[in-house]
């Protein structure tokens, strides 16, 4: 479903990831995780089209299809998905306004017929109800004023709503106490089918315990330095980034 | 048609032509009031960037075009209703002007309740000239005010509301001013008063827009207005006003305001109309318990010139304001932001607060802002602030990566942006025109931000 090849960025200039290879089939479930700096949310943002970050090298096939030639909203109607480690705060655009915008710009690029003002309110509530979600989320701005859990709950509905192919978590623990992690986790876990997958990004260990990856990678100075099974996670849990981050001073 | 061009003393000369149209002729104190307006329009002409308050704003293509003024409203202009910004269902009162005359067949002023009139200026000077005379000019003060001066020396007509004691206005008043049905140039000096004895309440609205007739090309036209406000204690006055002229056509509106103790001064306006545009408003603050808040919207793209100047004095203690001005300025528009706040020495304890906030869809878009604070007073909060920006980079990103394209991601912040002013105003009734209109607005540029 993705493969990167040998993918160079750079940000402001700076070379942060130098030289990513990746493959990730539909199904699986991969962790990147890598010490503060390691290039872990530069990726995320790369592979979304975020502004600034300009790839030098390398290439990145999504479905077949090169992702790198894309604007952010193809990509999301293609099916990639980020789930934002700081989710934006948006006032004076209504939840629900922005929500179905989201939902008919992805379904207008997916050729599907876009949604009435009813049919969105009943596919809304469903998704919500399967979430454990407070309907009142929907009417207040995007974000604002929404605490760390609700603002995670809020990119879970999202994702439930735009079904991505491909859904990147970018630090999605980083705020949560352990019950609104467990929320957020139970969440992900339910909108998991056969032929999607998921990359998450974590610094920590914790998350994958509620959602157990297939592949664990290391990143740390712009590469990955060691891929293994989900054991991996809990030997850099134990023995922290140190043996992958020698030389990073020098 | 030499009179037409340019001159040295643009509208001076056509006041021969006009006099004999003006009403309250029979009235020798009008009569003089007029023509010391006009000397000291005559004096010092239209105002120069070489004036500190005009230094961001040139009148010049008003010059150079030479309106004429039209003594009688033309016949042949038949339409058949005037838009309105209310619902439609709504049982609210409403005057029309064209070009500045009044249109009764157009107009509903409909049932007041005891104690409220709303008419125009011209059938006010024949019911009762001695009331007219008493507050014309009571709360408008020209010294330094040409334009104003202008106003007074050709006014034609204009809307009256005065309100007795403890009236209430429950249905809000609407007054349209369309303009451009003139088949030349044509200026037009609505002055207008509004006079609101102690507790009484009133919406008073105000549309100024064109016939849209451009199928046989529009003629510009010039719109001076001149309003006077009188709150007594404890009256409330919540006066909004939306400018969407003509794209060739210039508009100068001056307000001034009295507030008296305990009363509200709650004024929004929004412009998005005219190739020129300046609201000039005086706010005097006079008693304790004294507020207004003064807001404000536009949204300008091409060459339009929109310039926001306000003076709110702060003369007694316990008096409070609050300022918002936001606007979002495409292509090589320009905007102006002139706010003053004064604290005369007496006022402790006023509460002002003032803020201007633009977005700036392109390089060649330009702001132009200046908050001033004066303050005599040492027991005060007051605040000021001003920002000019692009559209926050992350929210646009964070749409976008949901799918959403990016003209509708623009639109959809470029909106939000405003809807927070036009939310917050006390006129519900009134909200979705003004969503609508900035709908609009965007809705002409999508696909091309």
């Amino acid at each position: 479903m993705l493969e990167i090849k040998n993918l160079h960025a750079t940000v402001d200039g700076k070379e942060i990831l130098k030289g990513i290879d990746l493959k990730i089939e539909a199904g699986e479930i991969h962790a990147i995780m890598g010490p503060n700096g390691s290039g872990k949310s530069t990726l995320s943002y790369a592979l979304t089209g975020r502004e600034g970050y300009v790839i030098t090298e390398g290439e990145v096939l999504f479905k077949g299809r090169n992702l790198m030639d894309m604007d952010p909203e193809e990509r999301a109607g293609e099916g990639v998905f980020l789930a934002f480690q700081y989710p934006v705060e948006i006032p004076g655009v209504p939840n629900t306004t922005f929500l179905k915008e989201a939902l008919n710009s992805v379904r207008r690029y997916r050729g599907e017929g876009e949604l009435d003002a009813m049919q969105f309110v009943k596919l809304v509530r469903e998704k919500t109800k399967l979430l454990h979600m407070n309907d009142d989320m929907l009417k207040r701005a995007v974000n604002v004023g929404f605490s760390g859990g609700e603002k995670k709950r809020n990119e879970a509905l999202q994702m439930a709503l735009l079904e991505p192919s491909l859904a990147i978590l970018d630090e999605t623990d980083s705020g949560l106490d352990i019950d609104a992690l467990k929320t957020v986790a139970d969440a992900v876990n339910l909108l998991r089918k056969p032929d999607n997958a998921l990359l998450i990004i974590t610094h920590y260990q914790r998350l994958l315990d509620y959602i157990v990856p297939d592949h664990v990678h290391v990143l740390a100075q712009g590469r990955i330095q060691r891929s293994g099974g989900k054991e991996l996670a809990l030997e850099l849990e134990k023995n922290g980034y140190a043996a992958f981050t020698a030389g990073a001073a020098a | 048609m030499s009179t037409e061009s340019f001159t040295e003393h643009p509208f001076v000369d056509h006041w021969g032509a006009l006099r004999d149209a003006l009403p309250g002729q029979d009235l020798p104190w009008l009569s003089r009031l007029r023509e010391s307006a006009l000397e000291r329009f005559a004096e010092c002409g239209l105002p120069t960037p070489r004036q500190e308050s005009w230094k961001y704003t040139s009148l010049r293509p008003i010059e150079k075009i030479g309106f004429g003024v039209d003594g009688a409203p033309r016949a042949c202009i038949s339409i058949d209703r005037a838009p309105s910004l209310l619902p439609t269902a709504s049982d609210h009162h409403r005057l029309v002007f064209v070009d500045g005359h009044y249109r009764a067949d157009l107009s509903t002023p409909g049932e007041l309740p005891d104690g409220a009139e709303l008419t125009t200026l011209r059938e006010m000077l024949t019911r009762d000239p001695d009331w007219v005379e008493a507050q014309l000019g009571s709360a408008a003060l020209e010294r330094g005010q040409p334009l104003l001066a202008l106003n007074t020396a050709m006014m034609m007509n204009g809307f009256v509301l005065r309100l007795a004691k403890g009236t209430v206005l429950h249905e809000p008043v609407e007054v349209v001013h369309l303009g451009g049905a003139g088949d030349r140039p044509l200026a037009y000096h609505p002055r207008n008063l509004a006079i609101l004895e102690e507790g009484s309440q009133a919406t008073l609205i105000e549309h100024h827009t064109h016939l849209g007739m451009t199928e046989r090309g529009e003629q510009p036209y010039y719109t001076n207005s001149g309003t006077e406000v009188v709150l007594a204690k404890g009256a409330v006055l919540h006066h909004y006003k939306l400018q969407a002229e003509a794209p060739n056509a210039f508009h100068t509106a001056t307000v001034h305001a009295d507030v008296a103790a305990d009363a509200l001064y709650d004024a929004f306006g929004m412009s998005t109309g005219a190739q020129l545009s300046r609201n000039e408003i005086a706010v005097r603050l006079a008693g304790a318990g004294a507020n207004c808040h003064l807001n404000g919207a536009y949204l300008l793209r091409g060459d339009q010139h929109c310039d926001n100047t306000t003076r709110i004095d702060h003369l007694v203690p316990d008096t409070a304001c609050s300022e918002i001005f936001k606007g979002v300025i495409d292509d090589q528009a320009r905007a102006v932001f002139q706010g003053k706040i004064t604290v005369h020495r007496d006022a402790q304890h006023t509460n002002g607060h003032q803020l201007s906030k633009v977005l700036l869809l392109s390089d060649k878009a330009e702001i132009d802002a200046k908050p001033e604070l004066e303050i005599y007073a040492d027991d005060v909060v007051c605040s000021h602030g001003a920002t000019a920006g692009d559209l926050d980079h992350d929210a646009l990103f964070y749409l976008r990566a949901r799918g959403i394209p990016e003209t509708a991601a623009r639109a959809m912040l470029i909106e939000a942006f405003l809807a927070e002013s036009v939310h917050n105003i006390a006129a519900q009734g009134l909200c979705p025109a003004l969503m609508s209109s900035i709908g609009h607005w965007l809705a002409d540029r999508r696909g091309d931000f």
